[in-house]
């Protein structure tokens, strides 16, 4: 079996800031940590690899410092990591991502047919959760969003048993391959490296293809021109007025606390005072 | 199978990153192992890189190394609650290129350092941990990390793992580290806009100000506290002797906090946003605290083996000079083909010896003895000197001959003309 993860570099938003005067983001010394939401995708191939066998490639788009994101998926235990990097993709919005991404997955394929395609459910700095069902679409594969659990895969009938989470319950899925697939967080927890993969890792000589080598074949959808989105505005959202209050809990019986803390409740609000009374007749 | 190197150095601060680059460039085989995410994520340090030390490993590191502001003025302030009484040196001759000293983000600038050891050829493996030494009797063959299959082997092992180095202590080539030669600092760097910066510290461009204070702000602990202007924000920090801290129940968090609200320090860091929090160990114990920095098999450089300089303020630099001079040593034995025991790796302490790391640690051997036993520097002298100023510059009818009887003899009670004297004694033989 043949799996694709789909990963992202992006800046640590625990550590972003925004600058008080211009309100542009501040990247300047923020680490740049792979997107945690494909660790989840990439432990998930790992472990079907672990248990059907097979070989997991990492495909990344970004600049070259991008690399570490890559290296970082190897020492986990990805079999081969590319990188796809190219002036021409500066800028490139959702649209423009999945179109070079899946060019690159065609590419791959040409060497060993693909069964599954991996992404996150979403990177921390877009919150688009577009590309990946962008690259199923492009590549006609089935699509399975918000994944909690892969059940099993039958290989001999290349077939895929999945959770998913959906609105007012969870499903179970089952289509057929290839397919892709996008994992929800915290559905697994990522492995420890062994010494020997950290040292594949550092050593791995990784494959940096560039517009021609993913086989684009139409400039025009990359980049900046390949992009439609307009960022229309970007602004740090004020802080709200209203203060926290603490309360003492230590002391006074679990009842005078609740009457307390409704009152609290009741001044703040007073239409649901009224909406309660109205209930309670 | 286990894999084995010339050289493996345990570490990426500067202490560790030196000796891995000179290393490598020498064309030997080298591991670098850091416990850290990447190269200076657990790097705390003012910070103030001196250019001497890196010049000579890297000569062009102003090309791309991450520096943020070159220093034109020195303050050394000695506060009392709601002044402070100070010195300054400010020089034109500093603006001249090639800049003597830098503020630097050690996060940023760790990371330049590693990305220059990874390009010489060195192989650097990070999120490790070395948990042990592997020993052949008393020779150090190898490190084991906290990995599955997590033994490595190598001619020489560089402990470069910082203050309160565990594995030295596991290997028993130092003690328990004492809380009187260990200063625990805590710092922050603020937010400030450039312009903000520019007004508040009178500078321009790509200069910067340094500000070295002591003084009622460590409340009677020895210690100091520091203001270095960064690009676009302030680093602020002050540490004391853990053995004080230990002993006054002061916490290093509430210790800061006061220090900020001095009405000196206030203005200047006001209206900035906190960005970062972290605190840190400083080794204090000066020469007579430097452990053995060899053996059969290794060396120890950079904090490990207690090269700061308190009194200056400088670690980093004797860090990247013992690392260079540490890969020197094994560099030269490896072409001479003599094995790494530790007789002929007692060049390394020779090396040192001849080089300002020692030398100067030498000069200042009596200084944390001294300081550490006679507390009124840090509280009697700030305040007189700080009154002195006072009643001198107050002009309220008294003549100035009274005054100067007034602000002596209100020295001679605080210390006595005995202690005056001692302590100029003490302080003249520590910087003799
Ligand atoms: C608040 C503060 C301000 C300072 N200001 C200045 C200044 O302005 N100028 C100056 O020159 N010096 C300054 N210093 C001192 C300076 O930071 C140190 O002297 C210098 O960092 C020492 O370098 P090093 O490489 O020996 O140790 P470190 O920088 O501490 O590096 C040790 C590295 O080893 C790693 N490590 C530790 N144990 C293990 C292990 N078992 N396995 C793997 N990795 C391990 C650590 O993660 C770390 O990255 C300051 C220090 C502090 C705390």
């Amino acid at each position: 079996m043949h799996i694709i993860v789909c990963i992202k570099q992006v800046p640590d938003s625990a550590q972003i800031r925004v600058h008080p005067v211009t309100n542009t983001i501040m990247r300047q010394g923020v680490p740049a940590i792979v997107n945690p939401y494909d660790l989840y995708a990439l432990e998930e191939a790992l472990r079907l690899k672990d248990r059907y066998g097979g070989r997991v490639t990492v495909l990344c788009m970004g600049p070259s410092q991008a690399e570490a994101a890559l290296r970082k998926a190897l020492s986990f235990g990805a079999d081969e990591a590319i990188l796809v990097s190219d002036r021409a993709f500066a800028g490139s919005d959702t649209l423009a991502t999945s179109y070079a991404l899946a060019a690159a997955i065609r590419q791959i394929q040409k060497d060993m047919a693909v069964d599954l395609v991996f992404s996150g459910k979403q990177t921390i700095d877009g919150d688009t959760a577009q590309v990946g069902p962008g690259i199923a679409r492009r590549l006609g594969l089935q699509l399975l969003t918000y994944v909690s659990k892969i059940e099993g895969i039958d290989v001999e009938k290349k077939e895929i048993v999945v959770h998913r989470r959906a609105e007012g319950g969870a499903q179970i899925l089952k289509t057929r391959l290839p397919c892709l697939v996008t994992i929800l967080e915290g559905v697994n927890e990522m492995r420890f490296a062994t010494m020997g993969d950290m040292f594949r890792a550092a050593r791995y000589p990784l494959k940096v293809w560039d517009k021609d080598a993913a086989g684009i074949e139409d400039i025009e959808k990359v980049g900046l021109k390949g992009s439609p989105t307009v960022v229309a505005k970007v602004f740090a959202p004020q802080p709200r007025a209203q203060k926290a209050e603490r309360i003492e809990t230590q002391t006074g019986a679990p009842a005078d606390l609740a009457v307390t803390l409704l009152a609290k409740l009741f001044t703040r609000y007073p239409h649901i005072e009224r909406e309660i009374r109205k209930q309670a007749g | 199978m286990a894999e084995k190197f010339d050289a493996i150095v345990v570490g990426a601060g500067p202490s560790g990153n030196s000796a891995a680059y000179v290393l490598a460039r020498a064309g030997l085989a080298v591991l670098q192992i850091e416990r850290g995410e990447y190269p200076g994520s657990k790097n705390v340090q003012g910070a103030i890189l001196y250019s001497h030390a890196l010049e000579r490993i890297i000569p062009d590191f102003r090309e791309d190394a991450p520096l943020e502001r070159h220093i034109i003025e020195q303050r050394a302030w000695m506060l009392d609650d709601d002044s402070y009484v100070g010195s300054i040196y400010r020089s034109n001759a500093f603006n001249r290129p090639p800049h003597n000293r830098y503020t630097i983000i050690r996060a940023q600038f760790d990371r330049w350092f590693s990305r220059k050891v990874q390009e010489a050829g060195a192989l650097t493996i990070c999120e490790t941990t070395v948990t042990d030494l592997h020993m052949d009797g008393s020779r150090v063959v190898g490190v084991q990390t906290d990995r599955a299959g997590g033994s490595v082997y190598a001619d020489v092992v560089i402990l470069a793992d910082g203050v309160n180095s565990l594995l030295a202590r596991k290997a028993g080539f130092h003690g328990e580290l004492q809380p009187r030669d260990v200063a625990l600092a805590a710092k922050e760097i603020h937010f400030l806009p450039e312009s903000a910066i520019e007004n508040r510290f009178n500078v321009q461009g790509g200069q910067g100000v340094v500000i070295e204070m002591a003084g009622k702000i460590t409340r009677g602990m020895v210690g100091t506290g520091f203001l270095y202007t960064n690009r676009e924000s302030i680093t602020i920090g002050i540490g004391c002797l853990l053995s004080d801290f230990q002993e006054s129940g002061i916490s290093p968090y509430a210790l800061l906090e006061q220090m900020k609200m001095h009405p000196a320090i206030h203005p200047l860091i006001e209206g900035s946003e906190m960005k970062e929090y972290s605190a840190h160990l400083i080794p204090e114990g000066g020469y007579n605290a430097i452990p053995a920095v060899y053996g059969d098999g290794w060396l120890m450089v950079g904090d490990a083996s207690m090269f700061v300089n308190g009194i200056h303020r400088e670690g980093s630099n004797l860090a990247m000079t013992s690392g260079q001079l540490a890969a020197e040593t094994v560099i030269e034995l490896a072409k001479e083909g003599r094995p790494m025991t530790a007789n002929n790796l007692a060049r390394y302490r020779k090396k040192l010896d001849d080089s300002f790391v020692i030398k100067d640690l030498k000069k200042y051997r009596r200084m944390p003895d001294i300081l550490e036993h006679n507390h009124q520097f840090f509280t009697d002298y700030p305040e007189f000197l700080n009154r002195a100023a006072h009643t001198m510059v107050t002009v309220d009818g008294v003549d100035k001959k009274s005054k100067e009887r007034e602000i002596r003899s209100g020295l001679v009670t605080r210390r006595s003309r005995l202690g005056l004297l001692g302590d100029a004694f003490k302080l003249w033989r520590a910087f003799e």
